[in-house]
C-alpha cells in the first residue's frame, strides 16, 4: 500500500502522508501557483510538479528531498525551427476561407506541460512529458535537459517535417478545448503509457487526434484508433480527430488498455489494435474523464461517470464510482461514503489513481475521496481544497 | 544607463533581485532583458517564451509606453530611461 498521495491543484501541490491509518495533508506547496500535474518517480523518489503559471510560462518543479525543497526548471523548450500548422477554433464566426485555405504556420512554444511519465526501472533518468501544443518530450538525465520527440512531432498526420519545409500533408490533429485558455486551439498530449515489460513500447493519447503507439522507443509512431467512435463528427468511424480524455494500461498485462472518451468508455485487450466501446449508458457509465485499471487484472477498471459532455457534472447530483471486472461487460456502481445530494463535482482526466486496493479521486469542487477496498466504500479526505487537477499515489 | 523596475511577484523566483537597484546598459528591450538574465540566470524564461517573444500575460513598458514589438522586443530603451516589467491582470 502506498503511504503518500500527491495532488496537483489550482492553488498548489498538496501531499498527504498516511500515518496510523489516517491520511494527513501537509501545508500546501507552490502556494498560489496552478499545478496541473504532480507525481512521484517510483524509481528514485523524486517529486515532480508541473507549474502552470498564469504569467510566467510553464515550469517543472522538482524535489529530491521528499518535498522539503523544490527546484524550478525551465529546461523543457521547443527547439529552434519547431513549427506546427495553426488550428482554428471552429467558432460560429470562423471563416474557413481565411486565410485562403492555405496552412498557416506558427513557431512552437510550450504552453502547458500536461503530464509526466517515468521510464522503466532499467532506464534511470528517463522521463516523458506531454505538452500543449502536442509535443512529446524526453529526458534521459532526470529532467536537466529535454529533447522533443521529432518522429511524433513530424508525423505525417500532422503535416510532416516542418523543420525542413512546409507541410507535405494536411494535419489530422485537431485542437483541444483545454488549449483555449492559452489563446490557441492546438493539440495536447495528456496520456503517456510506458510498457513496463518493454520500455520501447509506448502509447500516447492526443486530444484531439487519438492514440498512437511506438514499438521502437519513439522512433516511429502508428495510429491506434480502430474501433473508436466519434459520434459528434460527420464520420464517426474516422481514424483521426478523436478526443481521448485519458488512457491507461494494466502494468502486469499491458495489452489491456482503457480509454475514457467523450463518446464512451473504450477497452482494448490487444494493445490498442482494436478498441471496443463498453459503455453502459443505462446505468450512467458513458461520459467522464479519468479511468483506472487494476495492476494485476487488465479486465478490471474504474471510471467516475459524469452527466454528458454538455453538462460535465455529477449524475443526479450525487457522486458514484463504477467498476467492471469483466472488461466492461457489466458495471457495478458504488456510492457508500460519497455525497448523494447537492454534489456537482467533476473529476478531471488525471484526478483518479489506484495503488493496490486503494483508489483516490479529487474533484473540481475541491473534494477528495479515498477508498481502501477497491472502490466499494469511500472516506472523505477533505472538502475545501482548491480545484483538483491531478491525484497520484506516491 | 537604463533602470529596471520589476513586479515584486518575480522576487519569489529571483530573491536575489529584491531590494536591488537594477541598472543595465542602454539597448533594445531584448538586450536589457538579456542583461538582467546575466545577473539572474533563468530570468528571461519567466518573461519570454523559447522563441524570444514576450509571454502572453506579461506587460513591459519603456517609460510610459507599452512595448510595441512583443515578438522580438526591438523597442529601444534610451539613456536614463526605465524599463518596467509587470504582469497583466489575468487569472482567478
Amino acid at each position: 500500500m502506498s503511504n503518500t498521495l500527491i495532488l496537483g491543484t489550482r492553488k498548489g501541490t498538496v501531499i498527504f502522508d498516511r500515518q496510523d491509518s489516517a491520511w494527513n495533508p501537509r501545508p500546501i506547496l507552490h502556494a498560489g501557483i496552478p499545478v496541473c500535474y504532480a507525481a512521484r518517480d517510483p524509481r528514485d523518489g523524486t517529486l515532480w510538479a508541473s507549474l502552470d503559471h498564469g504569467h510566467w510560462g510553464p515550469k517543472l518543479s522538482r524535489s529530491r528531498d521528499g518535498g522539503n525543497s523544490w527546484e524550478d526548471l525551465s529546461s523543457l523548450k521547443y527547439p529552434l525551427g519547431a513549427r506546427h500548422i495553426v488550428q482554428y477554433l471552429p467558432t460560429p464566426d470562423f471563416d474557413p476561407q481565411t486565410p485562403s485555405g492555405q496552412p498557416e504556420y506558427r513557431d512552437a512554444t510550450v504552453l502547458k506541460i500536461w503530464t509526466l511519465a517515468f521510464g522503466a526501472a532499467s532506464q534511470p533518468g528517463r522521463l516523458y512529458a506531454g505538452t500543449i501544443p502536442g509535443g512529446l518530450f524526453v529526458s534521459d538525465d532526470g529532467g536537466d535537459t529535454w529533447e522533443l520527440n521529432r518522429p511524433l512531432w513530424n508525423h505525417e498526420t500532422r503535416g510532416g517535417d516542418l523543420f525542413s519545409g512546409d507541410a507535405t500533408s494536411e494535419t489530422r490533429w485537431g485542437g483541444t478545448p483545454a488549449s483555449v485558455d492559452y489563446g490557441v486551439f492546438e493539440p495536447g498530449i495528456h496520456s503517456i503509457v510506458v510498457d513496463p515489460h518493454d520500455p520501447a513500447h509506448i502509447h500516447v493519447a492526443v486530444s484531439s487526434a487519438g492514440v498512437l503507439e511506438s514499438h521502437d522507443g519513439g522512433q516511429s509512431w502508428t495510429g491506434r484508433n480502430r474501433g473508436m467512435l466519434n459520434d459528434y463528427m460527420p464520420d464517426p468511424h474516422a481514424e483521426w480527430g478523436h478526443d481521448p480524455h485519458f488512457i491507461t494500461a494494466c502494468p502486469s498485462q499491458p495489452e489491456h488498455l482503457w480509454q475514457q472518451n467523450h463518446c464512451g468508455v473504450f477497452y482494448s485487450a490487444d494493445g490498442a489494435a482494436n478498441w471496443r466501446k463498453v459503455s453502459a449508458p443505462d446505468v450512467g457509465v458513458h461520459f467522464g474523464f479519468p479511468v483506472a485499471v487494476d495492476a494485476q487484472d487488465g479486465a478490471t477498471a474504474w471510471v467516475i461517470p459524469e452527466r454528458s459532455d454538455m453538462a460535465r457534472m455529477a449524475i443526479g447530483d450525487g457522486l458514484c464510482v463504477a467498476r467492471t471486472e469483466d472488461g466492461g461487460q457489466s458495471w457495478q456502481l458504488f456510492r457508500t461514503g460519497l455525497p448523494q445530494d447537492n454534489a456537482y463535482d467533476l473529476v478531471l482526466r488525471h484526478g483518479l489513481d489506484i495503488a493496490g486496493d486503494c483508489l483516490c479521486f479529487g474533484t473540481t469542487t475541491g473534494n477528495v475521496y479515498l477508498s481502501e477496498d477497491r472502490g466499494e466504500t469511500w472516506q472523505c479526505l477533505g472538502n475545501n481544497f482548491p480545484p483538483v487537477y491531478s491525484v497520484r499515489f506516491g | 544607463m537604463v533602470r529596471v523596475e520589476l513586479t515584486p511577484h518575480l522576487y519569489r523566483f529571483f530573491p536575489d533581485l529584491e531590494g536591488l537597484e537594477i541598472e543595465v546598459a542602454v539597448g533594445s528591450v531584448a538586450e536589457v532583458i538579456r542583461a538582467i538574465d546575466n545577473a539572474a540566470p533563468g530570468f528571461s524564461d519567466y518573461i519570454l517564451d523559447e522563441q524570444g517573444a514576450l509571454r502572453r500575460h506579461v506587460m513591459v513598458s519603456v517609460n510610459d509606453n507599452i512595448l510595441i514589438d512583443r515578438k522580438t522586443l526591438s523597442d529601444r530603451v534610451g539613456d536614463g530611461g526605465t524599463l518596467y516589467i509587470f504582469q497583466a491582470l489575468t487569472g482567478g
